[in-house]
């Protein structure tokens, strides 16, 4: 089974576990634009996340106090991390690790700190916070997430976090009324081409109450669209174009300069 | 301006690239070198994948080769035999390049090797083009006459079989020698990823003793023809080449070959030589401090794998 079924099995279960008459709130959600489209002067773009929080009769009167945890995942591949070592008096790499289908573009909004929305149990198991989002690693012969304080682990969130691709703000998630809400989610402008779930996830007294998901998707249009599948699918001609306006280049530039 | 690069995905800013092209055109013009080695490190700096911006070089530098060379042809100082001969072992040395590079990718140091042979290729050519050249100088300025053009014009060269008059370049030479630079150069150029021509240009006048008007021409034709085979094989098997980003360093890169070649036109052959000697051995001395010096960050990401599992 691929870890894409096992997704999907997952969220099929939680869907199942967050319809059960429990639950009595229920989320509504959308984003500003499900289809942002990549065009010659694209240059990132930010993206609104609007939701409410819809109440009915078995909602315990007076119950306000939501809080809210918005986790964007990007596409997901494979990556690997390396540390350099000195030897032989060069730094050359040395130890590495590889990460499996982690998500190239990873955010986590919420309305307070993760510490006063749940318990560490509660964050670690909803995964809640960079520190608590399952990174699948593979270590020699083994499968397994380490411990958030895993150097490689530390490494890989600090640089994709300075390329602002992983970002974890605690105060972005702001309520316009008790049940109404709000968040921005960056874009910069080197994320991948892709699909992106949005994952909303309602907590009151530390508790998880209801989740909802939606998604968006960055495709390129046009131009773009077109020459990234001829450089895919037609490598052959593509090459023998380029290499063509190579020389048309260099023939044009030795006809306009031309002096003797 | 900003532009989104279709396959390097993400935005740069054109009059940014066509400067960067533009700059190191003058110099690959001048020198009559294709100017990947300064290249590609520029496009890396910048944020462009390593892999895409060495696809993407190798175009470029066709395409300020493809001009350099036209304009060099119209002046008589191309040596077409000779550079058909280089070639033939060019190509085996391309593939033989190649496979290396596939070999060594296996093996997982690559990057290291890579860095290593740029330093020790780059300074020891640099070096020695740099301290050339300034010997002539020197002896210049003394009033001695420059006769160190070709010294012992009948070396251990001369006596080997199979001699072949190249009249262009006015030199009769045995194949064996030419045909076995052709294939160094195709080699050196497939696994570093670079054109190779300051390598070629002073092994051409120091151990082939071609005259220096042919030199240039020549050496441009031979990167012409190996970076657009480059181009090719980039296409075909990693489509990584970015043909928009190729397209804004082509347009910077021809115009600055153009400006470059008259300039090396009024510059004395010794001073070019030191010129060229000091930057080559500028670059190799900057990759040699990037191994030695302790890194500002020990670790790296690389993306192995696609998107779906």
């Amino acid at each position: 089974m691929t870890a894409r079924s096992l997704l999907v099995l997952a969220a099929l279960l939680a869907a199942i576990l967050a319809g059960s008459p429990a639950g009595a709130e229920r989320l509504i959600v959308s984003v500003s634009n499900h289809r942002v489209t990549v065009t010659p002067n694209y240059s990132g773009e930010e993206l609104v996340l609007f939701g409410s929080v819809e109440r009915d009769a078995d909602t315990p009167p007076g119950r306000t106090n939501y809080d809210l945890v918005v986790t964007v995942i990007g596409p997901r591949a494979d990556m690997v991390t390396r540390r350099k070592e000195r030897r032989f008096g060069i730094w050359i790499n040395s130890d590495y690790r590889q990460f499996l289908q982690v998500p190239s573009y990873l955010a986590l909004f919420s309305n307070r700190p993760f510490d006063q929305i749940a318990s560490a149990e509660v964050q670690r198991r909803q995964q809640l916070g960079l520190n608590n989002v399952l990174l699948m690693q593979r270590v020699g012969g083994d499968y397994a997430d380490v411990v958030p304080n895993d150097i490689f682990r530390s490494a890989f969130v600090r640089l994709r976090s300075e390329r602002g691709l992983y970002r974890e703000e605690t105060s972005a998630v702001t309520f316009l009324t008790p049940t109404l809400f709000r968040t921005t989610i960056p874009l910069p402008a080197e994320v991948p081409i892709g699909t992106y779930n949005v994952e909303i996830k309602l907590f009151t007294d530390g508790a998880l109450v209801t989740k909802a998901d939606t998604a968006f998707e960055i495709v390129k249009v046009g131009f773009e669209q077109f020459v990234a599948n001829t450089a895919r699918q037609n490598g052959l001609a593509y090459g023998l174009v380029t290499a063509a306006m190579a020389l048309m280049t260099g023939w044009m530039a030795s006809i306009v300069f031309r002096r003797d | 301006m900003q532009l989104y690069l279709p396959i390097a995905d993400i935005p740069v800013n054109i009059f940014l690239v066509l400067a960067m092209g533009a700059a190191v055109g003058f110099v690959s013009g001048m020198f009559g070198i294709g100017g990947g080695f300064l290249m590609t490190p520029l496009l890396i700096f910048i944020g462009i994948a390593p892999a895409v911006a060495v696809a993407s070089v190798a175009s470029h530098i066709a395409a300020s080769s493809f001009s350099g060379a036209i304009s060099y042809w119209r002046r008589r100082a191309i040596d077409p035999t000779l550079a058909l001969v280089l070639l033939s072992g060019g190509t085996i040395g391309t593939a033989l390049g190649v496979w290396t590079f596939t070999y060594l990718r296996s093996l997982g140091q690559l990057d290291l090797m890579i860095g290593l042979s740029y330093v020790v290729l780059l300074t020891a050519v640099g070096g020695a083009m740099a301290y050339e050249g300034l010997r002539a100088m020197l002896r210049t300025r003394r009033g001695g006459t420059v006769t160190l053009r070709r010294p012992g014009s009948h070396g251990w060269i001369h006596g080997l079989p199979l001699k072949m008059r190249f009249k262009r370049s006015k030199i009769y030479l045995s194949i064996i020698p030419v045909i076995f630079v052709g294939l160094v150069i195709g080699f050196i150029g497939a696994v570093m990823g670079i054109g190779g021509g300051f390598i070629l240009v002073p092994l051409m006048i120091y151990l082939l003793r071609v005259p220096t008007s042919t030199v240039i021409g020549t050496s441009m034709v031979l990167t012409l023809v190996t970076m657009i085979f480059a181009t090719m094989l980039h296409a075909v098997t990693n489509h990584l080449v970015d043909a928009v980003l190729a397209l804004i360093l082509m347009v910077g890169g021809v115009t600055g070959a153009q400006f470059g070649a008259r300039a090396g036109q009024k510059i004395r052959g010794e001073h070019l030589r030191l010129l060229l000697g000091l930057l080559v051995l500028a670059v190799g001395i900057r990759f040699a401090v990037e191994l030695v010096i302790r890194p500002a960050d020990l670790f790296t990401i690389r993306e192995t794998g696609g998107g779906a599992p």
